[in-house]
């Protein structure tokens, strides 16, 4: 496979996922202000923003609803769904003979309903049922490829790409929670943070999930630990670091070449952290730090797959 | 076919159908239709209008959703249009298409032998039947390529040509397009989506199949492959997503089974090509380009082209991977020298041409251009570089300032331009607000020339669908029909 085809495959699929997650993100925030003092908005809002990642030209204003429609709606902004939906889609149309037609007709669909959304201006109802649309979109299409695409060098990069920007979205997220919520684990929390808690399992689709596992006593080391290590859970860090091992396998089987051990050590490692770490551990030595080292490690990841199967230098192609 | 048969379907569709002196390829007269078109219309007839026009929306929207569109340049993103489509076939008969088929291939061999002899001993030149001039002060002729050799000497190894049939019904030359002609990927899909919406037509009517096309394309490229690379890896070079023939480029590559590939894609070591691929890179011994010489590469032609490959003309310089169509074949399609290929033809085939040419006025003659100055409303000026319908003069359908703006073009650069006779071709009848309505077409049929000639039987018909209009480019609001070659 062409190393752009890859590239391109691989940022379509980052770029979907985190339309889903925004959309998400921002459907769980606004439905949560409706319970909320003005006070907690605040500080939520600049949480919800430290999420994406804190988008450039886009300060908090104190008004929710502004942020959010230029989260949604404005396409000069890199990180609002728009933009993301159009990167995607950008993304494929180079690689459209790679893509089955399906998928391409209903990332299309789904640029088109995004673009051509008039929001309202006059009133300032949650754009929910679009964000809601979004989402439905996302998985639309993502159902697709797992059902017409072959099962590939292609298809794997797409789960790569997935995975990676999952990965990286649930411990951002895990990460500023535990910096603003973190207590004394073994109090429950009050009725405010309770509210918080809730809206980060909401904002990973975990809270039916959770509680499945751990019944509706919600607990922060618990939630810590479902999002962080749950094996079976497809929003939590382990599970989308063990799809992305296993994507990364895959390629490098078709490649059937020597290079790329370094590749294979680094998304080793992180995989067996995971799987074979204690939540009591974790939780032990300096939380914060742990988090920031898996986003650092993923971080490399991304750049070794690029050296490895995309901006390889010359020289080190011809010798392998 | 009988005369109540035809009043029957002259009632919804017919009326009004005007022929006059251009050639009308369905009617000999008014409501006497040539006996080839009598199965056709007869179907035709049958059919109410609302199933016509069902069938017309069943077509449409079978190319939107396969994306079978073109890009409008110079607009909004997002525009992609699909190519207007008329449902009713023309059909050319066997004999005709025969003439054509020897025509075609007398011309693509003279005009190889021409670019060979050109860029080696020039003995067309010194025998003084082509003019040095004309050659050397085309814009499209490469330096470069002089006394290179070039696998089995074929320079154009994929020819678009332009035919037109006069009003004696006679099919001539209008243009060669011998750098990268497009459009063959409208041709195959036109006829695709034909046999879904009329299957019952193409049995009654014994219709040439063309569905081989991307077959022998990829046998001819596979025949001018370098030497010593028995499996030679073959790719298509797009200039990628923004060009407007990106859809027919993706098309081509997915039906040969070959890489798409843009120049970013492919680096050269050691005078050797190789893609980027994600198990490393891989050697690459065929190029179908569909990028123009000028982008092809920023070190041998121009500086300032990121669509390119650094170093590509030198790896093809030392015989390690063959480029289809070779560079410097615009020389051969120059309006200017177009004039000359009858001469050409006579002078290596010692034939006749089998396609006759239209008349053509050379503005650096004095005599010439004096005549060309004093009935500008009369004739068609062309820039000799341009194609597409652009830089263009029809003079009878010209205001005084586009004419006044032409000739001080031409006195500027008489060698840039070329002026013929206006033309009437022929017009064929086009489903247009539920009636028949004639329109004026022309057809381009593909030729491969690689260790042998191919010519599918058929070609792209363009339409120009706008009443009266002689100019059918897809830019200018030209459209398409499927085109059978019948076998009788």
């Amino acid at each position: 496979m062409l190393s752009r085809v890859a590239d391109n495959l691989y940022w379509m699929s980052r770029y979907l996922e985190r339309a889903e997650h925004t959309a998400r993100l921002l459907d769980v925030n606004l439905n949560l202000m409706l319970d909320e003092s003005a006070s907690s908005a605040d500080r939520r809002w600049r949480r919800v923003l430290a999420a994406l990642g804190n988008p450039p030209n886009l300060a908090w204003s104190g008004d929710a609803y502004q942020v959010a429609q230029i989260l949604t709606f404005d396409p000069g902004n890199r990180s609002s769904i728009t933009a993301c939906v159009a990167c995607a889609r950008e993304n494929a149309r180079q690689v459209r003979e790679e893509i089955s037609s399906d998928q391409w007709q209903r990332l299309n669909r789904l640029f088109h309903q995004v673009t051509r959304h008039k929001p309202n201006e006059t009133d300032d109802v949650l754009p929910s049922d679009f964000l809601l649309a979004v989402i439905e979109g996302v998985h639309l299409i993502q159902g697709v490829t797992d059902s017409t695409m072959s099962h590939g060098e292609g298809w794997h990069f797409i789960q790569v790409g997935r995975y990676m920007e999952r990965a990286c979205a649930t411990v951002a997220l895990l990460g500023l929670y535990h910096r603003e919520f973190w207590g004394r684990p073994d109090q429950t929390p009050e009725a405010a943070e309770y509210l918080e808690w809730i809206g980060l399992l909401r904002s990973c689709t975990a809270f039916e999930a959770y509680c499945k596992a751990y019944t509706a006593d919600i607990s922060p080391d618990r939630i810590i630990e479902f999002l962080l290590l749950n094996p079976e859970f497809p929003h939590s860090v382990r599970y989308s670091i063990d799809g992305l091992q296993r994507a990364l396998e895959a390629i490098h089987g078709e490649g059937g070449k020597r290079r790329g051990a370094q590749l294979t050590r680094l998304a080793g490692r992180l995989q067996a952290s995971l799987g074979f770490g204690q939540i009591s551990e974790i939780l032990s030595q300096d939380v914060g730090a742990y988090l920031q080292d898996i986003l650092r490690q993923c971080r490399d990841i991304h750049e070794t797959i690029y050296e490895l199967y995309v901006n390889y230098a010359i020289q080190t192609a011809l010798a392998g | 076919m009988g005369l109540a048969e035809i009043s029957r379907f002259d009632r919804p569709v017919l009326h009004d159908y005007l022929v006059d002196d251009a050639y009308d390829e369905t009617f000999e007269s008014p409501g006497k239709p040539r006996p080839h078109y009598a199965p056709l219309l007869e179907t035709f007839s049958s059919l109410p209008a609302d199933e016509i026009r069902r069938r017309k929306h069943s077509a449409d929207l079978a190319f939107l959703n396969q994306g079978i569109t073109f890009k409008v340049y110079g607009r909004e993103e997002g525009t992609e249009k699909i190519f207007p489509y008329d449902l009713l076939p023309r059909l050319i008969t066997s004999a005709e298409w025969s003439r054509i088929e020897r025509g075609l291939t007398q011309r693509i061999t003279a005009l190889n032998l021409f670019l060979r002899d050109i860029y080696h001993e020039g003995r067309i030149l010194s025998d003084g039947t082509v003019p040095r001039e004309i050659v050397y002060s085309c814009k499209h002729f490469r330096r470069q390529m002089r006394g290179l050799q070039v696998p089995r000497n074929v320079y154009v190894a994929v020819v678009g040509s332009d035919l037109i049939r006069m009003p004696s019904g006679e099919f001539v030359v209008l243009e060669d397009n011998l750098r990268v002609p497009s459009g063959v990927s409208y041709m195959l899909t036109n006829r695709r989506v034909m046999k879904r919406i009329f299957p019952n037509l193409f049995r009654r009517q014994g219709v040439r199949p063309i569905e081989h096309y991307t077959q022998a394309l990829l046998s001819t490229l596979r025949s001018l492959s370098p030497e010593g690379r028995p499996e030679p890896t073959i790719v298509l070079l797009s200039p990628g997503v923004f060009n407007s023939a990106y859809f027919e480029h993706a098309y081509l590559a997915r039906q040969m089974g070959i890489e798409l590939v843009e120049g970013r894609d492919l680096v050269t070591h050691d005078n050797v090509v190789y893609m980027r691929t994600t198990t490393g890179l891989r050697r690459v011994d065929v190029i179908y380009r569909r990028v123009d010489d000028d982008f092809i590469d920023p070190l041998a032609f121009r500086s300032d082209s990121v669509l390119g490959v650094s170093g590509l003309f030198n790896a093809y310089r030392a015989g390690n991977v063959t480029l289809a169509n070779a560079f410097g074949t615009g020389v051969a399609d120059d309006k200017a020298l177009y004039a000359y290929v009858p001469k050409i033809i006579k002078y290596y085939l010692d034939e006749d041409p089998v396609l006759d040419n239209v008349e053509t006025y050379l503005l650096n003659d004095p005599v010439q251009r004096d005549h060309v100055l004093q009935n500008l409303d009369k004739l068609v000026v062309k820039a000799v570089g341009e194609s597409g319908g652009y830089g263009m003069l029809i003079g009878p359908h010209s205001t005084s300032a586009q004419r006044q703006d032409f000739r001080e073009r031409i006195i500027t650069d008489p060698r840039n331009y070329i002026a013929q006779p206006t033309i009437t071709f022929s017009r064929a009848p086009c489903f247009i607000d539920d009636t028949l309505q004639p329109r004026h077409v022309d057809l381009r049929p593909y030729v491969l020339f690689g260790d042998k000639v191919t010519i599918v039987p058929g070609g792209l018909t363009r339409v120009a669908l706008r009443r009266g209009s002689l100019v059918v480019n897809s830019s200018q609001g030209g459209g398409s029909k499927d085109t059978w070659v019948l076998n009788q």
